[in-house]
C-alpha cells in the first residue's frame, strides 16, 4: 500500500494540525480527544494520528506495534469532527478507519486488536466466551425467543457477557415485560453486531457478521429492532442498509421514552439522587440523539438532574469505543478518559452517573473503582434507574 | 540502554518520555514550511521541579533543549535545529489565580488560549485577556514569549506588554522570579524593579518560562465587529490615524485578499467595538462610522458593510485549506502604519510572482504606534513544489520587511540572520555577553540566533 492507493489520499494532507480537535465545545481544556487526554503527546492527538498515518503510507516511517496502538487508541468518538473548522472534517474518522483497514490488510495490527477480532470470528463475541453463555443474562426471567414478536431485543456482546452490563440488560427486559411490549431475543443465536469490527478496519469480518445477522433477522421476519447498545444501534441503522439490511431500529431509550409518554410504564418509587447524564457518542455525535435519554431522566420522581460541564456534542468519551472497552488501550492511568469523567462528575457533586450504553457502564464502573470512589459515586444505566423507579 | 532516556523517564515518568520514531517524527515538524529536524527525546513534564531536573540533566550532558507550547508559531521556532530534548509544556496547564479586582491572572506556561477564555467566561465574566487569532490550542505563554498580538492590541499593545510577572527556569537550572512576585507579594506588577527583559523576544534562548502573570481587561457585555471597505490603499494610514484618535475600538484589522475574486484589491477595515449597553454601543458606532468615516462614504471613497454583534472566535486555520492544501505560513513584520500601501503592493507582487493568491492582514498595535503586517502564503502539503514556492516567497518577504524599515516578527532561521546582520553592533555585543553568562553551554534552542 502506498499513499496514492489510500482511499483518502487526496484529503489526508489537509490536516493543518492546529489542535481545535482537542477541545470540547466550550474550550474548557485540551482533553476531549480520548487518546490525547490519556497520553498527552502530539502523536496521540487527532492531527498527530493523521500526520503519522500519512508518514507511514508515504514510507517516511515504518509500521510498528506502537504506531498501530496510536491508531487503534482512537475511539472514533468524533469530537474532532465537531471541532475541526476545515471542510474535510466529516472524513476524519473515516480516514482513521481506512488507515486501520490498511493495517489489517497488511496483517499488522496490535495483539489486543488481533485477539479482539479473532474472538469475534471464533465465538461471535470479543470476550472469547462460549456462544451458549450468551443467554446467561436472562437467568431468573422468562423471555421469549424471538418468534414473530413486534420487536427483536438485540442485547449485543457487552450486555450479554459482561457481569455488570448484564444487570442493565436484565433491567431493560423486565421493564419491557412489565409494559407488555411484544418482544423476543435471539438467545444463543445472537452474534456480534460488528460495529467495532467495522471501525477497527476489519471490513471482511464485518461483512460476514452483517450478512449473517441480516440473514438471521430476515429469516425470522424481524422488522423492528430494539438495541441495548448505541453501538449496535449505529451498525444496524447506518451500516446494515448498504448490505441490504433495512430494519426499523430503535435504541432502547427511544422505546422507554415512548412507553413513559403513553403511560405504559409508571413510576412508583422516588429516586432522590443528584444525577448527571454521560452522553454515549454513538447516540450523540454519531446519530444526533441527545435529548431522548434526558427526557426520560427528567421525569424520574425526585431526581436532581444536573448537566456535566462537557455534555452533548462536547461530551468526553469514556474511552471504551473502537473495542477499547475490552482492549483497553487507553486504560491504566488516572489520565484515562473514564477516570477523568468520573472526577468531573464527582467534582460537581453528582451521586449517580447515568448512562445509556453498556460499554460506558463497564468503563465508568471500572473507573469508579480505580479512583476509589465506590462509596461516593455510582454509575447506573438508564434502564436500571427506570426499573428502580418502577420498583421492578 | 540509553542512559539519558532512562534519566528522563525517571524525571517525568515513562509515559511522558519518548525516543520512539513516532514521537520523533511528529515533533520534528511544525505547521509551516520549515525543514523538519529530529529531536532525540520528547518529554512532557508536569511540574516546575521536573522541568528544573530536565534542565540540569541537559546542562550536565550538554544536550540542547527546545521548549514547546502549542507549536503553532508557524516559523519553525520550536523545531529542534540541533536535536536534543523537546519539552512539550502543555501539561503545565493550571490556572493558579485570577485576581478579579486587580485584573490579573497567574497561569502555568501550558495554559492554552482556549482554556483561559473559557475559564474567564465561566468564573470571571467581567474579565478578558488579549486573545490572538491563533488557534485556541496556542499557549498564552508561547504568544507572549514571541511578542504576539491579540484582540486588545490596539488599546494595550503587544501581548508581551501585558506581563506582570514571570517565573523562569534558567539554563543553569536556577529558578528565578521577576516582578512583584519576586518579593513574595502578589503577581500584580512587573515594575518598578530593575528591567530584566531577558525572556521575552529572546526566542527561548534564555530560559523556560514556567509561570506568568498577565493583565486582564474589562469584558464588556456586548462585543461586535463592523467592517468598512475602501479601494485605495493610500487611504489606509490616514483612516487608521483617524480611527485610533477616537481611542474607542478594541481591535482594528485591515485585510485584503485575492479570494474571493470580487474582493480582490479592496481593503477591509474591521473594527471591534465593545459596550455595556446599547446606548454606549450606539454612541461608539456613531463616533466611528459617522463622525470619523462618514466623509469617506460621502465622497464615495469607502463603504460601510455593517456591524455584527457577538464576536466569533477567528478561525484563521481555514486559510490552510484555501487550495485544499493543508498549509500556510506568514511573515509578520512590525511596521510603521505609513508603510501600509507599500506592504500591500509589494506583498501582492511577491504572491503573484510565486503563483499564490495573495492574502495580507494588518493588526493595529498600541494606538497605531505600529502594525503587525502579515503576508500569508498558502501551500499544498502534498506538493513539494508549492512548499518551495511558499518558502521562497517567505524569504523574499523577510527581506521586504527590512527594506521597508520594519522589524521581522518571530523570524525563522532565515529572518533571524537578516536581523542579526543589521543589528546595532553595541546591541549585538551586549546580547552576546548576556547569552554567554546565562547559557554558557548554549543548550537553549541552539541553531536559533546563532550569531549571538
Ligand atoms: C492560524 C494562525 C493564526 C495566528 N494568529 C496569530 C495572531 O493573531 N496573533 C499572534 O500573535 N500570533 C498568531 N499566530 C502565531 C502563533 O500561533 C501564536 O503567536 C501562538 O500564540 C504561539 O503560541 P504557541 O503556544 O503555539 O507557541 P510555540 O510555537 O509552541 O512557541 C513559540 C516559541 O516560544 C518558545 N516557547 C514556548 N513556550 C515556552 C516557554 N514556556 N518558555 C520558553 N520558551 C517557550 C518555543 O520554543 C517557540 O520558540 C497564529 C498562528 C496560526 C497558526
Amino acid at each position: 500500500m502506498t499513499l496514492n492507493d489510500f482511499q483518502y489520499s487526496n484529503i489526508i494532507h489537509r490536516c493543518f494540525r492546529c489542535g481545535y480537535c482537542k477541545f470540547p465545545v466550550d474550550w474548557t481544556d485540551v482533553n476531549n480527544c480520548p487518546p490525547y487526554a490519556r497520553f498527552r503527546m502530539e502523536s496521540y492527538s487527532c492531527g498527530g494520528r493523521l500526520w503519522l498515518t500519512r508518514a507511514w503510507l508515504n514510507e517516511q516511517i515504518n509500521w510498528s506495534e506502537y504506531l498501530a496502538e496510536i491508531l487503534y487508541s482512537c475511539t472514533t468518538c468524533k469530537n474532532c469532527e465537531i471541532k475541526c473548522p476545515l471542510r474535510f472534517n466529516v472524513d476524519i474518522v473515516n480516514m482513521v478507519v481506512s488507515a486501520r483497514a490498511e493495517m489489517v490488510e497488511a496483517g499488522k495490527v496490535p495483539k489486543a486488536v488481533k485477539d479482539f477480532l479473532q474472538n469475534i470470528e471464533l465465538y461471535g463475541n470479543p470476550y472469547g466466551a462460549s456462544r451458549t453463555n450468551r443467554i446467561a443474562w436472562t437467568k431468573g426471567i422468562e423471555i421469549d425467543r424471538y418468534n414473530g414478536h413486534e420487536y427483536l431485543l438485540y442485547i449485543g456482546c457487552a450486555g450479554s457477557y459482561d457481569i455488570r452490563a448484564q444487570k442493565s440488560s436484565k433491567a431493560l427486559a423486565q421493564i419491557l415485560l412489565k409494559a407488555g411490549v411484544s418482544f423476543g431475543v435471539l438467545g444463543d443465536e445472537e452474534t456480534c453486531d460488528g460495529n467495532e469490527t467495522h471501525n477497527l478496519g476489519e471490513k471482511g469480518l464485518f461483512e460476514l457478521l452483517a450478512n449473517k445477522n441480516i440473514k438471521t433477522f430476515n429469516k425470522m421476519g424481524v422488522s423492528k429492532i430494539i438495541t441495548l447498545s448505541p453501538h449496535a444501534f449505529n451498525a444496524f441503522k447506518n451500516y446494515y442498509p448498504s448490505y441490504g439490511g433495512n430494519f426499523n431500529v430503535f435504541h432502547y431509550t427511544h422505546i422507554l421514552n415512548s412507553l413513559l409518554k403513553t403511560g405504559r410504564i409508571k413510576f412508583s418509587d422516588s429516586f432522590h439522587k443528584k444525577t448527571v447524564f454521560h452522553d454515549p457518542y454513538f447516540l450523540g455525535r454519531w446519530n444526533g440523539e441527545y435529548e431522548t435519554p434526558r427526557e426520560i431522566l427528567r421525569v424520574i420522581p425526585d431526581i436532581e438532574l444536573m448537566e456535566m460541564e462537557k455534555n452533548r456534542s462536547g461530551a468526553l468519551c469514556c474511552g471504551g469505543g473502537s473495542g477499547n472497552f475490552q482492549m483497553d488501550l487507553l486504560g491504566g492511568s488516572e489520565s484515562s478518559p473514564a477516570r477523568r469523567r468520573i472526577r468531573e462528575a464527582y467534582e460537581m457533586g453528582a451521586q449517580i452517573i447515568a448512562v445509556s450504553c453498556p460499554k460506558c457502564l463497564i468503563m465508568l464502573e471500572d473507573a469508579i473503582k480505580a479512583e476509589g470512589m465506590d462509596d461516593k459515586l455510582s454509575v447506573m444505566d438508564i434502564s436500571e434507574i427506570v426499573a428502580k423507579a418502577c420498583n421492578i | 540502554m540509553d542512559s539519558i532516556y532512562n534519566a528522563l523517564c525517571d524525571i517525568v515518568g515513562k509515559e511522558y518520555c519518548s525516543n520512539l520514531p513516532e514521537e520523533i517524527y511528529i515533533y520534528s515538524y511544525d505547521l509551516g514550511t520549515a525543514e523538519p529536524k529530529k529531536p532525540d527525546y520528547v518529554v512532557s513534564p508536569r511540574t516546575v521541579e521536573e522541568i528544573q531536573k530536565i534542565v540540569l540533566l541537559a546542562r550536565d550532558k550538554n544536550i540542547p533543549l527546545v521548549p514547546l507550547g502549542g507549536g503553532l508559531s508557524l516559523a519553525g521556532l520550536a523545531i529542534p535545529q540541533k536535536g536534543g530534548i523537546v519539552i512539550d509544556l502543555k501539561r503545565m496547564d493550571s490556572i493558579i489565580e485570577v485576581n478579579e479586582r486587580a485584573r490579573y491572572a497567574v497561569i502555568e506556561c501550558g495554559v492554552s488560549q482556549g482554556q483561559l477564555i473559557s475559564y474567564l467566561k465561566k468564573h470571571h465574566p467581567n474579565l478578558t485577556h488579549s486573545e490572538p487569532g491563533a488557534p485556541p490550542a496556542a499557549t498564552v505563554a508561547g504568544n507572549i514569549i514571541i511578542h504576539g498580538q491579540g484582540d486588545l492590541a490596539h488599546p494595550y499593545g503587544f501581548s508581551s506588554d501585558m506581563v506582570l510577572g514571570l517565573e523562569v527556569v534558567l539554563p543553569s537550572g536556577d529558578i528565578i522570579r521577576i516582578g512583584s512576585c519576586a518579593l513574595g507579594s502578589g503577581w500584580f506588577t512587573i515594575h518598578p524593579l530593575p528591567d530584566i527583559g531577558l525572556f521575552l523576544g529572546w526566542c527561548r534562548t534564555t530560559g523556560i518560562i514556567t509561570k506568568l502573570s498577565i493583565k486582564l481587561f474589562p469584558a464588556k457585555k456586548i462585543r461586535g465587529t463592523g467592517t468598512f471597505v475602501v479601494e485605495d490603499e493610500e487611504l489606509i494610514p490616514e483612516i487608521i490615524y483617524k480611527i485610533t484618535h477616537t481611542q474607542i475600538p478594541e481591535d482594528i484589522i485591515v485585510y485584503s485578499r485575492a479570494i474571493p475574486p470580487f474582493a480582490k484589491g479592496l481593503h477591509h477595515i474591521t473594527v471591534n467595538l465593545a459596550a455595556d449597553s446599547e446606548k454606549e454601543l450606539e454612541f461608539k458606532q456613531e463616533l466611528i462610522w459617522d463622525d470619523t468615516l462618514g466623509e469617506y462614504i460621502k465622497n464615495d471613497l469607502g463603504g460601510y458593510l455593517g456591524f455584527t454583534k457577538e464576536l466569533e472566535r477567528p478561525q484563521i486555520s481555514k486559510t490552510s485549506d484555501y487550495k485544499k492544501g493543508g498549509g500556510f505560513e506568514y511573515v509578520g513584520g512590525i511596521m510603521p502604519i505609513d508603510t501600509y500601501p507599500q506592504c500591500y503592493i509589494r506583498g501582492r507582487e511577491i504572491s503573484e510572482k510565486h503563483d499564490i493568491p495573495y492574502t495580507v492582514t494588518a493588526r493595529i498595535i498600541g494606538l497605531a504606534h505600529s502594525m503587525m503586517f502579515a503576508w500569508t502564503y498558502a501551500f499544498n502539503r502534498a506538493d513539494e513544489e508549492t512548499i518551495k514556492k511558499a518558502r521562497e516567497a517567505l524569504y523574499e518577504t523577510d527581506e521586504l520587511v527590512i527594506e521597508l524599515g520594519g522589524v521581522i516578527w518571530k523570524p525563522g532561521i532565515y529572518g533571524q540572520r537578516l536581523v542579526m546582520d543589521r543589528l546595532h553592533p553595541g546591541t549585538k555585543n551586549l546580547m552576546k555577553k548576556i547569552k554567554t553568562i546565562i547559557d554558557p553551554l548554549g543548550i537553549m534552542n541552539p541553531g536559533n540566533w546563532e550569531l549571538l
